[in-house]
């Protein structure tokens, strides 16, 4: 393993930021810390850099523990949340200064500096001043200057965060094509599901200091971990439910669920796409109460005409009832998940 | 850390409690009694009473000139608004000799005033009151004027939004956030005017006299160190107790405030009431610090063909050992090595105390490197001369005893000017570069020191001009042939004759130029977020 934290714990005057954490990272991989803002990813890339002494536990680099090593000796990379450019030096300045305090000679900089600008997109941006840079500009530099002195481990702290939609999504396609062209094993931190999904190998998602689930993006979006897991990822229709064989009691109603899954009193999602809607006289009787348009599709938002929790459920935008309309609700049980 | 406290322990405790020990120990038991006999005594009851009422009426007519200043500076865009903004700082750097001296052109005997309407100030206590409006104009102007220009205009908006006029707005909003900075002002120029010496020495004449002047007096006049040891005590109360009420209000004035580029605060003037305000501020700036320094250029020209400034060039007057102008030079090295000795104490001192986990020891350090802007400079002077006269420290002879007193004078200078901008660069630069792979040493050097360097050549500024104006301390310890420019100034003036009169005028000018040359070199290096001065 490249990375491993055992047991890693940070605490912030008695409150554990960081709690017990064990991860693993092998070489090569892309690993995507997934989170809230406070779920104490940011301690965690800041554990690793040596920013940030642990309280308890160990980082291990190649195997060796980092204990007392200082953060310039560590050999790893980390591009801030936002960028921490240094302000008086142009792009060229900013590239090249972990080259030379790494001893680089001038000329092998300079060579190393163009190409790294032209790997990040920004050919011959080498004079430009930093105070004159876009966003997306000064993210692209702060990436070369962090792979520059060619880090075995590079992090990332929420190395979108900052930019505009259009920018950020032709970015995140654009990083991943970089990492696996350069091998790069990368840890990066977000609290994005988009972005963690498009760019890692593998999302771990935290909650209040801890690791909630871990696993591929496949993994995670089909089979949340638990309810926590589930809402943070953007689901909605999750409900208390009391599972027997292959049906499940809900206050929505009987609902079928899968075979083999998990039996007893657990909360039970239902991903919008496996809320059908159909006639007024079958299934669940619900009022649509708004519909927001999603772009490819349309979320339809219901009330359930006798009580219980509203639904959410995706449709074609030509299918969709306007608000008010009376509609029934039949379930899919292929979209239907018993969350442990 | 270790080498700035020792500096402060050996060369200003040291020496305070030495001549205090001096005073108040007869046969090695000490006379507290003393104490109690010396501030009943009526006449020093008098110097008490008129230091603290001079003090309060001084900071009291400063606001009333300057607050109206701070406001033009700060909200109104008018052509030459930089230059007059230097203009405002110049008496600030000024040495008290030499305002002292501009005032006595003015309004004293022979003074502009004088000669056309017959009118004297220097003898009622008005010429002093104007010489502290003339010397702290400008700590008005830029501790107010600076907060006043970064506060977001939009609070004042959204509070009209809601409902508020235009005046209400500004009392609900604008005025509750500058009320620390006022505060913070007000306490910086009652501590100025309280230890005022150079001023009242001169302005003051017979009749007037501040706790510091009776200080110098009791020591070097009438030679009653105990009566001086309990003055410099009570002084040394007084003053901790203002810097205490200081430390403060700038500690309420650094929380919860959103700046904005003082930039985009400044506009054109707009209806008669901003132009009429405008216009009172130019004219007030025009008489009460223009004036002065005019007519001091003016009467230093009095004679023909440069006469006071070519008899500044002889030996022969009988006053010094040496031409006056020698002591420019002399001054001049002397300013030098303070300031390099003030940079280098005052630095490490910020380095110190802007480091994140300083804890409250190191806070309680912050505001004692203020005392030696408020406790008795004279004090210090003489107790330099008493304390330092034996091995191992033996300096008596020694020419750095001058530039160490006025490093004590230039520091917290340094220390005020460095350490909000040490505070405000972000930590995680550092910690970028370290990622990087640079050292700590290496850290400081290619972070900190970049994004200091401006505010490290403005707190080297201050700190030669602050050494090179240094009257109270020096007047005691520079040796009779190598006075500095205000004690000559002052020696020149105690001595009768139109030349020596001239001869002081022409001195005080070429003190200014050298003062006001530094600051202007300074105020095109200036960043907004430079310390409070």
């Amino acid at each position: 393993m490249l990375l491993s934290l055992a047991a890693a714990t940070v605490r912030f005057g008695g409150r554990p930021v960081l709690d017990t954490v064990d991860l693993d990272v092998a070489e090569h991989e892309v690993v995507c810390v997934l989170g809230p803002s406070g779920s104490g990813k940011s301690t965690l890339l800041r554990a690793v850099a040596g920013l940030q002494p642990l309280d308890s536990g160990r980082v291990l680099l190649d195997g060796r523990d980092q204990a007392g090593v200082p953060a310039h000796r560590r050999g790893v990379g980390l591009m801030f949340q936002d960028h921490q450019l240094f302000p008086q030096r142009d792009v060229g300045g900013n590239v090249a200064f972990g080259l030379r305090m790494h001893g680089v000679p001038k000329g092998g900089r300079d060579a190393e500096v163009g190409q790294l600008l032209e790997l990040v997109g920004l050919p011959g941006a080498a004079g430009r001043a930093v105070a004159g840079l876009s966003g997306g500009e000064q993210q692209r530099v702060a990436l070369a200057r962090a792979l520059a002195p060619r880090p075995r481990l590079l992090m990332l702290d929420e190395p979108l965060g900052q930019l505009d939609r259009s920018l950020r999504e032709r970015l995140v396609v654009e990083l991943r094509e970089l990492f696996g062209r350069l091998g790069t094993t990368v840890l990066a931190v977000t609290h994005d599901q988009g972005e963690a999904f498009a760019l890692a190998d593998r999302v771990v998602v935290m909650r209040d200091g801890r690791i909630a689930q871990s696993g591929t993006p496949l993994e995670v979006w089909q089979r949340p971990a638990d309810e926590f897991v589930a809402r943070f990822l953007g689901f909605d229709n999750v409900v208390p439910a009391t599972v027997a064989d292959t049906a499940a009691d809900t206050p929505w109603g009987k609902l079928p669920v899968p075979d083999g899954s998990p039996q007893g009193g657990r909360p039970l999602l239902v991903r919008p796409a496996g809320v059908r809607l159909v006639a007024s006289d079958e299934g669940l009787p619900c009022t649509v109460t708004a519909r927001t348009f999603k772009g490819t599709h349309v979320t339809v938002h219901l009330r359930p005409r006798d009580g219980g929790p509203r639904l959410e459920a995706a449709c074609a935008l030509r299918d969709a009832p306007e608000a008010g309309a009376e509609v029934g609700v039949e379930f899919d049980v292929a979209e239907i998940v018993v969350l442990g | 850390m270790a080498l700035p406290v020792a500096f402060f322990a050996v060369f200003f405790a040291w020496p305070v409690a030495a001549i205090v020990a001096r005073g108040l120990k007869v046969d090695g038991v000490w006379q507290f009694g003393r104490m109690a006999d010396v501030v009943t005594q009526p006449d020093i009851r008098h110097v008490l009473w008129f230091t603290t009422w001079q003090a309060l009426a001084s900071t009291a007519l400063t606001l009333l000139l300057a607050l109206p200043a701070a406001y033009v500076f700060a909200r109104l865009d008018f052509p030459g608004r930089q230059l007059l903004r230097a203009v405002v700082t110049v008496p600030f750097v000024l040495p008290t000799v030499v305002v002292g001296t501009a005032f006595l052109a003015l309004v004293g005997r022979g003074g502009l005033l004088d000669d056309l309407w017959g009118v004297r100030l220097d003898t009622t206590v008005w010429a002093i009151l104007l010489a502290h409006v003339f010397f702290n104009y400008a700590v008005v102007v830029r501790t107010v004027g600076g907060l006043w220009a970064q506060l977001d205009p939009r609070q004042e908006q959204a509070a009209r939004m809601l409902g508020a006029s235009a005046l209400r707005a500004w009392r609900k909003v604008t005025l509750p956030a500058l009320a620390p900075a006022v505060a913070a002002a007000a306490l910086m120029v009652f501590l100025f005017t309280f230890t005022s010496f150079g001023v009242v020495q001169i302005l003051g004449g017979p009749t007037f006299s501040t706790l510091e002047v009776e200080i110098y007096r009791q020591t070097s006049e009438v030679f009653d160190l105990s009566t001086a040891a309990v003055l410099t005590l009570v002084q040394f109360v007084a003053v901790g107790a203002i810097l205490a009420v200081h430390a403060w209000t700038v500690r309420r004035r650094e929380t919860a405030l959103r700046l904005v580029d003082p930039k985009v605060t400044a506009r054109r003037p707009r209806g008669a009431g901003q132009w009429a305000l405008l216009a009172g501020v130019l004219v007030t700036i025009a008489l009460l610090l223009v004036l002065p320094l005019a007519v001091l250029v003016q009467r230093s020209l009095d004679a023909p063909g440069f006469g006071y400034y070519r008899a500044l060039t002889d030996a022969d007057g009988g006053t010094f050992l040496v031409a006056p102008l020698h002591a420019v030079w002399t001054s001049l090295e002397y300013a030098v090595a303070a300031t390099a000795v003030a940079v280098l104490i005052g630095g490490l001192a910020a380095a110190a105390l802007a480091r994140r986990d300083a804890g409250r020891l190191m806070r309680g350090f912050d505001a004692l490197l203020m005392l030696p802007l408020g406790v008795s400079a004279v004090t210090v002077g003489f107790g330099f001369l008493i304390s330092l006269d034996k091995p191992p420290l033996d300096l008596r002879q020694s020419w750095i005893l001058v530039p160490l007193a006025q490093a004590l004078v230039g520091a917290p200078f340094v220390v005020r000017t460095m350490l909000p901008v040490l505070r405000a660069v972000d930590g995680r630069l550092r910690e970028a570069a370290a990622v990087l792979g640079a050292s700590p040493w290496r850290v400081w050097r290619e972070v900190d020191l970049p994004l200091v360097r401006r505010a490290l050549l403005i707190a080297a500024g201050f700190a030669f001009a602050v050494s090179l104006g240094e009257f109270g301390a020096t007047v005691f310890i520079a040796r009779p042939d190598n006075p500095t420019l205000p004690v000559a100034v002052a020696r020149l003036l105690s001595r009768p004759g139109d030349l020596n009169y001239g001869q002081a005028m022409a001195l005080s000018t070429i003190l200014m130029v050298v003062c006001a040359a530094a600051l202007l070199v300074l105020e095109r290096l200036r960043t907004d977020r430079t310390g409070e001065f």
